[in-house]
């Protein structure tokens, strides 16, 4: 919606605007905003600042230590590389034979708890403060500590609901973050009695807590309808994984795509064969590439991926009361593709309780503590792709061996990659919607940052500290001179240097 | 004193010990832990990482090497052994290629223990990301030479053990590498097998089986539950110990 603010026509002389770095988000991105003499936003740009290269330094390294390498890109959502690189290096352990039910189970419960627990992140502890508190409100309580001081049930809850993701994640590989567990050819250890019982245990208030947020979220957006409908508005087609009679499926599945009006135009695609499907352009003021759909050209080709693409996809989600949402949802969309860059955040609950639910199914299911975790085959393959829903959308890890069993070549596309242009779109669009031309305000500043929020907590993959990070933003005149200049402090004070 | 009295102090406490001894075997035997690395009680000593330095009667000396002597006054647990302990182990960090997070030998590495141990919470020095050569080409095992200290007991147990001679050290200084008796250069062409007890003897993740990758569960490891010091000797886990 956005495009003709990519590239300035004539960027010399335009006063330049940089946000940097971006704010309660992980990971490093920066915003430059380009303006005319009249203020008006000439070019508006999300550039992802940091290069972190695993695709590169993982080749030569044997392949059943790349699972446990690869999910060192992120410390929120390691599970997430864990399982993709673990089911695309199955081929080169099992050929084209499939993991144990156990393993598989097992595999799915991780998957769930990953996913749950990084949406409560989000949505508590990085999103709910701009929605509960508003675009405007004072920053010193605009975050998670002022959500607990204010309704202190609601912050405890999403605390510990991701406390319960974690805890499974736990139970089933060492530790929190970067544990060890699922590997090429299925899983390490079997799961004991004594741990289900222990998961068993709070899953049934989980669930409760996840249905109560969930109509939080819902509530909250429609509350403020009018508003958020058209902030940071973008219109895409839609990519993710669903199961072959188009059910949401997060762990495995075929892909597919909506377009924007909800025909579909992709469906039943193996996801191996992803390269037919996604190309990848690079942009040279950002390390982050932009993908396109390319059966559908640059221009038509424009998707995005994550909680929002993957209820607006299902024909059903396949938990009950995670589908009575969906079906809301689906209604307030008119039976079309809800396209609200904030709806995100409604989607991303319903999302989440579908997790919950699952994640109950499969505690009850007998195979999961089957004893035949690891299956082996003699006729093996030696490339491979794995592809799942990862909290923030599909997740595309692809290997292909050398001789020795090192890792020849690798391709990893993640979620945050694929929502770069619709990131890019929804900047572009509050830059003009919001920026009075003159005065650099803190409540432009975090309409920006909620709109990259509402997409992504993690731009890099990567894991820095949470809260009041720095940042000093100045417009400066087309003679370089400085005009405006706000500070944000490390304890979350503003001043301004100029006036 | 007389003939008898086979007795030294070992920080401030009197131990027996055998005639001809080492200062590393009698504290084993003691149950007293000294912190090393290229030791291992079947072989010969080298004394090449001074891992095992200790002060005999007010100097530095090499436990794994020097024989005991009636009245020896040795200090090992000091925080000045400790802190020259720390720098060493700093110094095996930077000079090869250990990433802890990710390799298959974490919890069970007797590098990664010793350094906690003693205490290592960084790297100190700048690290010199030196280009080492994988060696994949052998079915069951893998030589990462970026994770080689040096310390030879590969090139012991292969040649004292295995009567086989499959290893050697090339270079010199830090540019010192583990070198491999085949025509190609490479493990695969040798006459290695993953039952020698060369192939069990590494202490870091240098020369490591294929195939068991992460096995024992975060929790379960070798030194996730106890401090080196009360784990010794650190035998690298067994096939059937594995859960």
């Amino acid at each position: 919606m956005h495009e003709h603010l990519e590239q300035a026509s004539q960027p010399e002389g335009l006063q330049r605007l940089v946000i940097e770095p971006v704010s309660r988000v992980e990971g490093h991105g920066k915003v430059t905003l380009l303006l005319d003499d009249a203020g008006r936003v000439q070019q508006a740009r999300l550039h992802i600042v940091e290069f972190r290269g695993f695709e590169r330094f993982i080749q030569g390294r044997p392949f059943r230590e790349v699972p446990t390498l690869v999910q060192r890109l992120c410390g929120i959502c390691p599970v997430s590389h864990l399982l993709a690189a673990s089911k695309a290096c199955d081929p080169f352990v099992l050929g084209s034979s499939a993991i144990t039910p156990t393993a598989k189970a097992l595999r799915r419960l991780l998957h769930h708890a990953q996913v749950l627990q990084s949406n409560a992140l989000h949505f508590f502890h990085l999103a709910s403060p701009d929605l509960l508190f508003g675009f405007d409100a004072d920053p010193a309580q605009r975050n998670v500590f002022g959500v607990l001081a204010t309704n202190r049930e609601l912050g405890l809850r999403g605390i510990r609901i991701r406390k319960y993701g974690q805890e499974v994640i736990r139970l089933l590989t060492g530790k929190r973050v970067h544990g060890t567990g699922s590997a090429p050819g299925g899983f390490l250890h079997p799961l004991s009695l004594a741990a289900r019982a222990s998961m068993q245990q709070d899953i049934d208030t989980i669930i409760d807590w996840c249905a109560a947020s969930l109509q939080l979220a819902r509530d909250q957006y429609l509350a403020n309808e009018a508003e958020y409908r058209n902030f940071a508005a973008t219109r895409s087609a839609f990519l993710s994984l669903v199961t072959a009679d188009g059910a949401a499926e997060l762990y495995d599945g075929v892909l597919r795509v909506k377009d924007a009006e909800g025909r579909l135009i992709v469906d039943g695609h193996d996801p191996a064969r992803y390269s037919d499907l996604i190309r990848e352009e690079v942009k040279p003021w950002s390390y982050m590439k932009f993908p396109y759909l390319a059966p559908f050209g640059h221009d038509g080709g424009y998707y995005r991926v994550g909680p929002l693409a993957r209820i607006n996809n299902a024909d059903v989600l396949p938990t009950p009361l995670a589908e009575a949402a969906r079906r809301e949802f689906s209604d307030y969309g008119g039976g079309k593709p809800v396209q609200a860059a904030l709806a995100q955040h409604w989607a991303r609950m319903i999302d989440t309780l579908m997790c919950a639910e699952t994640i109950r199914e499969l505690l009850d299911a007998p195979e999961l503590t089957g004893s035949e975790v690891m299956g082996e085959s003699s006729d093996t393959l030696r490339e491979g792709v794995g592809v799942i829903e990862a909290p923030r959308g599909t997740l595309i890890h692809h290997y292909r061996l050398a001789e020795d069993d090192t890792i020849a070549c690798a391709n990893l596309i993640v979620s945050t990659t694929h929502n770069n242009r619709g990131m890019n779109d929804s900047v572009r669009g509050v830059a003009a919607q919001y920026f009075d031309g003159r005065t650099i305000t803190e409540g432009l500043l975090n309409r920006i940052e909620v709109a990259i929020r509402a997409y992504d907590p993690c731009l890099s993959c990567a894991t820095h500290a949470l809260g009041q990070m720095p940042l000093i933003v100045e417009a400066l005149a087309a003679d370089g001179q400085p005009v405006s200049q706000l500070i944000r402090h490390a304890d979350g004070q503003f001043s301004r240097a100029l006036p | 004193m007389n003939g008898n009295d086979f007795t030294f102090v070992l920080d401030g406490e009197n131990i027996r010990f055998e005639p001809g001894q080492t200062i590393m075997e009698a504290a084993t035997q003691a149950g007293i832990y000294i912190p090393h690395l290229c030791y291992h009680a079947d072989y010969r000593p080298r004394g090449s990482c001074k891992l095992c330095t200790v002060k005999i009667n007010g100097r530095f000396g090499s436990a794994c090497t020097m024989p005991v002597q009636p009245g020896m006054q040795i200090d090992n647990d000091t925080d000045e052994l400790t802190a020259m302990r720390r720098r060493l182990v700093q110094m095996l960090f930077v000079e090869g290629n250990h990433y802890c997070p990710h390799c298959e030998k974490s919890g069970n590495c007797q590098l990664q223990a010793v350094a906690y141990h003693v205490g290592m919470t960084d790297s100190h020095y700048p690290h010199f990301y030196p280009l080492r050569q994988l060696d994949a080409s052998h079915p069951d095992m893998l030589l990462d030479r970026d994770r080689c200290i040096a310390c030879e007991l590969c090139v012991r147990a292969s040649l004292e053990s295995d009567g086989k001679a499959v290893f050697g050290l090339a270079g010199r200084g830090s540019r010192t590498r583990v070198v491999v008796n085949s025509e190609s250069g490479l493990l695969g062409d040798s006459d290695f097998s993953a039952d020698d007890v060369a192939a069990r003897i590494c202490p870091t993740g240098a020369l490591i089986p294929k195939r068991e990758a992460y096995l024992r569960p975060i929790g379960a490891r070798q030194y996730d539950l106890r401090d080196i010091a009360h784990n010794a000797p650190p035998d690298p886990p067994s096939p059937e110990q594995m859960p």
